[in-house]
């Protein structure tokens, strides 16, 4: 009996892979100086020390070398790159005043549905701009703002200035100096004390222009007591030149409050996905990270998670899918700067068709942490003897009252469980499928529905069977 | 038949007719299991002579979904365990792929759930990971279980019987009891025979070092419990 040979395909990108001529109002040239730093800035009337944030980032980009690990990034010339692309449109918070061309795109992404049905409130962002943005009138009643960044900086400079980048500061990695230069949307959020959001926010990122980059800033100020689920979406149409993205989160999670932050990132695979993402979390404050990266051609990507107050819990659920063509070096990092912190991490990978995942991961623990717990736990599947998967945990304890745990387990689709579902009648296909789904299915319960549809549909297995 | 070169079956002739129950005893490397599992088209076996015919039909190429889909069935001795795929989600995706039929959720749910309290299992199992985590005896029972949602034509049990408590045996060979029927077939690999009990055999058979060495009726399992295998080889 000769054994079929099985092919598991790529994600089907179809529904994301559709692009809009350019009818961009604004873009600047290629290549980044400070005279086009400049002219961001103009555009946006900002006040002057946003401008000279700018300009000290476009500095730091200049002086700072790239990154001297993780995966090859040779590939991306900032020359290239076209930092500033603005839609022919302003912000609007009525989605029947969105330009037809840019509603249709969201609305193929089935954004307008889900704010319809199941969010508090959205935001959408198209290449540079943020063009809609709206929420529940019930709880702008209760003083939670929801705006994009921009809008942010006019309306609450004080809060904006203390805060941003601050968290993330420029000298961190060429990448985020790059952004602090070029920064354009994203999305501000502040949950006042004790106002507790039991519906999400959303904002949605798309970027459409060719060889663009994108470079959204999010902040979020979750007060005493506070929660709020924040979901993120990321997609873009396919082009033969590299696209960049690298927006910045950071998060600020002040005592006794929760903030969950969801990413579902299917950026197309000719991106180069350069994130940075970090929270600040203070006592008994929880920071809950779910991640999935799908798309992408490279990317780094490690949410940070510094426990700051005594009791401050950060967990991490993360699923990597690396197909043909992809480098996706992702995980998580924590930081226990106070007594009894705790932390979780959870990672599972899969990369198929000579795909490569790593998972990398540094958790700290200060002196300062007695009582701290963080137990790591990252699970890799190879699809095929062609694909690639990696694991990097580092580990820095510096007190010994600490408990610490990491395991990690990288493997195979086990013939014998394949065998196994095929005695209960399930084609090789569907047994491999179903085992693939089980695999993941830690991460798609922490999702919402929609979401783990969505996941469940990306991960849609279609088989080339040669009959033997 | 052979794996990776190695010839483990040789000259095995059995023919199992509906309604019939078959009992396969042998000391144990004997080669029980892997006759269980060669007939079920484990990929790990190489047919190299002879041929497995399934109503009349050669089925020796086929592949193990396509021979269950015919109304074959094998419960484990060791049953894999699948994480993140719950035992409801999963019998319903393999009794829509058993009968080629769409399953609805809550009458499926029904029948699992009568099914589940014949075999006096915990109901809270039908939401929990297939296998994961699972005693010896919860395996067996989730087993049976699948056998009595799929009700194939015919079953091989391949010690399913091995490393159960006496009321866990009982409730499976209750089980045995209300799956059997005129058409119907089994074959049962068993060491101890608390579990035949309830059951009329028809033919047992001894086999040693990878063939039948004697068939006769169901008074062998007599002589084999008093006198040992060495009594009949």
């Amino acid at each position: 009996m000769e054994k079929q040979k099985t092919k598991i395909d790529d994600i089907d990108r179809a529904r994301f892979d559709f692009r809009d001529a350019d009818q961009s109002g604004y873009k600047t040239g290629k290549g980044l100086t400070a005279g086009i730093v400049t002219e961001i800035s103009k555009m946006k009337n900002e006040p002057a020390w946003m401008l000279e944030h700018r300009l000290r980032s476009l500095e730091v980009y200049d002086r700072t070398p790239m990154p001297a690990w993780g995966p090859p990034l040779d590939e991306l010339s900032m020359d290239e790159i076209v930092t500033y692309v603005r839609p022919d449109t302003g912000l609007k918070s009525d989605w029947n005043e969105v330009p037809a061309y840019i509603k249709s795109t969201f609305e193929r992404l089935g954004i307008p549905k889900a704010e319809r049905e199941s969010l508090a409130g959205v935001g959408a962002q198209y290449d540079s701009e943020v063009v809609y943005h709206n929420i529940r009138q019930e709880l702008l009643n209760q003083g939670v703002i929801y705006t994009d960044m921009e809008t942010a900086v006019r309306e609450h400079e004080d809060t904006v200035r203390e805060l941003f980048m601050k968290l993330v500061p420029p000298e961190d990695h060429k990448f985020v100096a790059l952004h602090g230069a070029v920064w354009s949307g994203g999305s501000f959020v502040y949950v006042p004390e004790g106002v507790r959001l039991e519906i999400p926010l959303q904002s949605y990122f798309r970027l459409n222009a060719p060889g663009a980059g994108q470079f959204e800033h999010t902040l979020i100020v979750v007060e005493k007591g506070a929660r709020v689920h924040f979901i993120e979406g990321c997609s873009a149409p396919k082009y033969n030149v590299l696209n960049l993205h690298a927006g910045c989160v950071e998060l600020y999670v002040r005592e006794g409050a929760t903030l969950r932050y969801s990413t579902i990132e299917n950026w197309s695979k000719n991106m180069m996905n350069l994130n940075t993402k970090r929270a600040l979390v203070e006592k008994n404050g929880t920071i809950e990270w779910i991640s999935g990266t799908f798309g992408s051609h490279t990317t780094m990507l490690y949410p940070s998670s510094i426990l700051k107050g005594e009791g401050a819990r950060s967990t991490f659920t993360g699923i990597t899918f690396a197909g043909r063509g992809q480098h996706l070096d992702t995980g998580a990092r924590v930081v226990h700067l106070a007594p009894n912190t705790s932390s979780t991490i959870s990672s599972r990978s899969i990369s198929k068709d000579g795909g490569i995942a790593v998972y990398r991961s540094a958790v700290s623990i200060s002196p300062d942490a007695a009582g701290a717990k963080s137990s790591a736990v990252c699970e890799s599947l190879m699809l095929d003897g062609e694909s690639r998967s990696d694991t990097i945990p580092v580990m820095d304890i510096r007190t010994d009252q600490a408990d610490i745990g990491h395991e990690a387990r990288i493997g195979r689709i086990s013939d014998d469980a394949v065998f196994y579902l095929m005695t209960r009648g399930l084609s090789e296909e569907e047994a491999k499928a179903m085992i693939v789904r089980g695999f993941v299915e830690p991460v798609a319960k922490e999702l919402p529905l929609e979401y783990a549809v969505e996941m469940n549909r990306l991960i849609s297995l279609e088989m080339e069977g040669t009959i033997g | 038949m052979s794996a990776g070169g190695r010839r483990i079956l040789n000259g095995v002739n059995l023919a199992i007719r509906p309604g019939e129950v078959h009992v396969l005893m042998g000391p144990n490397g004997a080669g029980k299991s892997t006759l269980a599992n060669a007939v079920m088209g484990d990929p790990r076996y190489t047919v190299d002579e002879g041929r497995i015919f399934f109503e009349d039909e050669d089925i020796t190429g086929e592949k193990t979904d396509a021979r269950a889909r015919r109304g074959m069935f094998l419960s484990f001795q060791a049953p894999e365990e699948i994480a993140g795929i719950s035992v409801e989600n999963f019998l319903r995706a393999a009794k829509a792929a058993y009968t080629g039929q769409e399953v609805k959720l809550l009458p499926f749910r029904k029948e699992l759930r009568a099914k589940m309290d014949e075999l006096e299992m915990d109901p809270s199992y039908a939401a929990r990971y297939l296998n994961v985590g699972f005693s010896g005896g919860e395996k067996k029972k989730n087993e049976i279980l699948q056998m009595a949602v799929l009700n194939p034509k015919l079953a091989i049990l391949d010690e399913t019987d091995s490393g159960l408590d006496i009321d866990a045996v009982k409730t499976i060979s209750e089980s045995l009891d209300r799956y059997k029927n005129g058409a119907n077939a089994m074959l049962i690999i068993t060491h101890i025979t608390r579990i035949l009990q309830k059951l009329p055999v028809d033919y047992v058979h001894i086999m040693a070092e990878g063939r039948i060495v004697k068939t006769s009726d169901a008074s062998l399992i007599e002589t084999v419990s008093r006198d040992g295998f060495a009594a009949v080889l």
